[in-house]
């Protein structure tokens, strides 16, 4: 039983951190539908959730319920076979593409190996190569679901994501362009690396200066590639009902929720590795104290929580709060008190934090800006995001060519 | 059974059932959905070969524009079930004898050339990005900017064809 164990341990080890992985987004995805729908609230002057448990932290809990015992009618004259595969595509691509971010530098070192954090490949040659095809792919659960419909807002709610996506992913691919010749890999471990090569400037070592045009087309494109506001024609409520989801039910709906959530972090995280630095610290490299900041932000935060729920208004909130926040004390006072631990959280902290501002500045825009009309979209994606980020390549790679590569 | 060729397979035989599923599919999109099975399951083939930038491309430019924009026309049209007609007598015949011809024809060319296939797999000059471009970009590189040319000239007579009179 020991030696079957240690002879598939590298299978063993990547079937747990799959099973960890999903769970941890499967998670973060449902506090997400909370964290839009709280943010947009206070955007409007609401309170948003807060009937379900307190603060209505488990809001989301009682939506997956409810999910789960709608009734799930199949509409008649769909295409049954499309049908039901059109959410189960979408899922799983928009999954399976998380697989390939790397999420810290050091490996941690478990029962005599070195486990790292992200599940592809170190070596993984063709990483952003490997992310954009499976969110090429990731069109055809949006287009099927629409097709296969036999409605006629699904159509085109399916038709206008196509288009979309066809037009957008061009400016996509070529935005990055620029962050690749710098980097000199498609690896995204060594993009974060090629970032760090002037540890002192910190956060202005990012490549977010030099390629400042390649990421203003990159977040562009890809939030229509994530058909979020304000590119979210193909389901505009206003004019297609639900469009492409419309005559789905049920937890068909919620693998369409589930798939679009997950790829909303897929971008963040995308954003974060190719332009923000990634893993990295935005302080100089010497500063060594800026190693509390984690402590520093959880510590108060978890007293906050604590002196919350102290004085929350039903029994229950002021059972769990103050629980939820000691932990959170808790977790800051380890790191001050163990170093190695610390240290290791570093990268994770950092590039969980730079996530979770892209995902604040996703709702934002939902509750900000409002729909692009359909010509605006399709100009706005070939004669402006094409040709800058087109330009934007020609000048980085001059720049390589009469001055190297720092 | 090594799982390397357990994996080729049944990505072979994935690729095939697609082919065949392609042709016998009454409904264009089942027909298109067939196609991106046949596309996904020859990345897979190249990846299993070490080729793994051949591998992303593939997918990302037919599995994913090519076919989009194949599925794209076929709901813009709203293209309906196709209706089969019996086959001519003058088409079943010679056809047969084509396909059989066409068999022998490949069959013959792996035999004779199967060492030099084995080779290409183990230089792995094929398989790298930097090979690739250094290819593309240095040894072949007129005949590659001159088919882009191509290409673009089709684009514009596309266009202008495409384009309605102004009047």
């Amino acid at each position: 039983m020991i030696s079957l164990l240690s002879a598939n341990a590298e299978l063993i080890i990547t079937i747990v951190k799959i099973a960890l992985l999903l769970f941890i987004v499967l998670t973060v995805n449902a506090y997400l539908t909370w964290f839009e729908r709280k943010v947009v609230a206070h955007m409007q002057s609401r309170w948003g959730p807060h009937r379900v448990g307190p603060h209505g932290l488990l809001q989301p809990l009682a939506d997956g319920v409810k999910f789960l015992f709608k009734e799930d009618p199949t509409p008649a004259g769909v295409d049954k076979f499309v049908y039901y595969l059109a959410p189960l595509l979408a899922l799983s691509l928009a999954l399976t593409s998380i697989a390939i971010i790397p999420f810290g530098p050091e490996p941690l070192h478990l029962f005599g190996h070195d486990i790292y954090l992200g599940i592809a490949p170190l070596n993984l040659n063709i990483g952003i190569l490997a992310l954009f095809a499976i969110t090429a792919l990731g069109v055809y659960g949006v287009a099927l679901a629409g097709w296969s419909s036999n409605s006629k807002y699904p159509l085109l709610g399916g038709l206008r994501s196509s288009a979309q996506m066809v037009s957008y992913e061009l400016a996509l691919t070529m935005s990055v362009v620029g962050v690749l010749l710098m980097a000199g890999s498609f690896n995204l471990r060594d993009i974060i690396n090629a970032q760090a090569s002037h540890p002192e400037r910190g956060l202005l070592g990012w490549n977010v200066w030099p390629q400042i045009l390649g990421f203003f087309c990159f977040f562009t494109a890809a939030v229509a590639e994530t058909n979020r506001v304000p590119f979210d024609l193909p389901e505009a409520e206003s004019e297609l009902v639900a469009g492409f989801h419309t005559e789905y039910a049920s937890f068909k709906f919620a693998m369409f929720f589930i798939a679009e959530y997950t790829s909303m972090i897929t971008v963040s995280c995308l954003c974060t590795i190719m332009f923000f630095g990634g893993w990295l610290s935005p302080f100089p490299a010497s500063w060594t104290f800026t190693h509390y900041v984690p402590s520093l932000i959880l510590i108060p935060a978890g007293l906050w929580v604590i002196w919350d729920g102290l004085r929350y208004e039903t029994v229950f909130g002021r059972m769990v709060l103050p629980g939820v926040g000691s932990v959170i004390t808790l977790l800051g006072a380890l790191f001050v008190a163990l170093p190695d631990v610390n240290n290791f959280i570093q990268g994770p902290f950092w590039l969980l934090s730079k996530i979770l501002g892209f995902l604040f500045v996703y709702v934002w825009m939902r509750g900000t800006l409002p729909r692009f009309r359909y010509d605006q979209l399709m100009a706005f994606g070939w004669k402006l995001l094409l040709p800058v980020s087109i330009v934007n390549v020609i000048i980085t790679s001059f720049v390589i060519l009469m001055w190297g590569k720092k | 059974m090594t799982a390397q060729l357990v994996v080729f397979f049944a990505l072979a035989a994935l690729a095939v059932i697609g082919a065949v599923s392609l042709i016998l599919q009454k409904h264009p999109i089942h027909s298109a959905l067939s196609l991106i099975v046949v596309m996904v399951a020859l990345a897979g083939l190249y990846l299993l070969m070490g080729a793994e930038f051949v591998a992303a491309v593939q997918i990302i430019v037919y599995g994913g524009a090519i076919m989009v924009l194949f599925v794209f026309v076929i709901m813009l049209l709203n293209a309906g079930v196709e209706e089969h007609t019996s086959i001519s007598k003058m088409a079943g015949i010679p056809g047969l004898l084509l396909v059989v011809a066409l068999a022998g024809f490949v069959a013959a060319t792996i035999a004779k050339s199967g060492a030099s296939v084995q080779a290409a797999t183990q230089t792995g000059m094929l398989s790298s990005t930097k090979g690739i471009s250094e290819m593309v970009f240095k040894d072949f590189v007129y005949p590659f900017e001159l088919t882009s040319f191509l290409i673009l000239v089709a684009i514009l007579g596309a266009t202008v064809l495409a384009q309605r009179e102004k009047s």
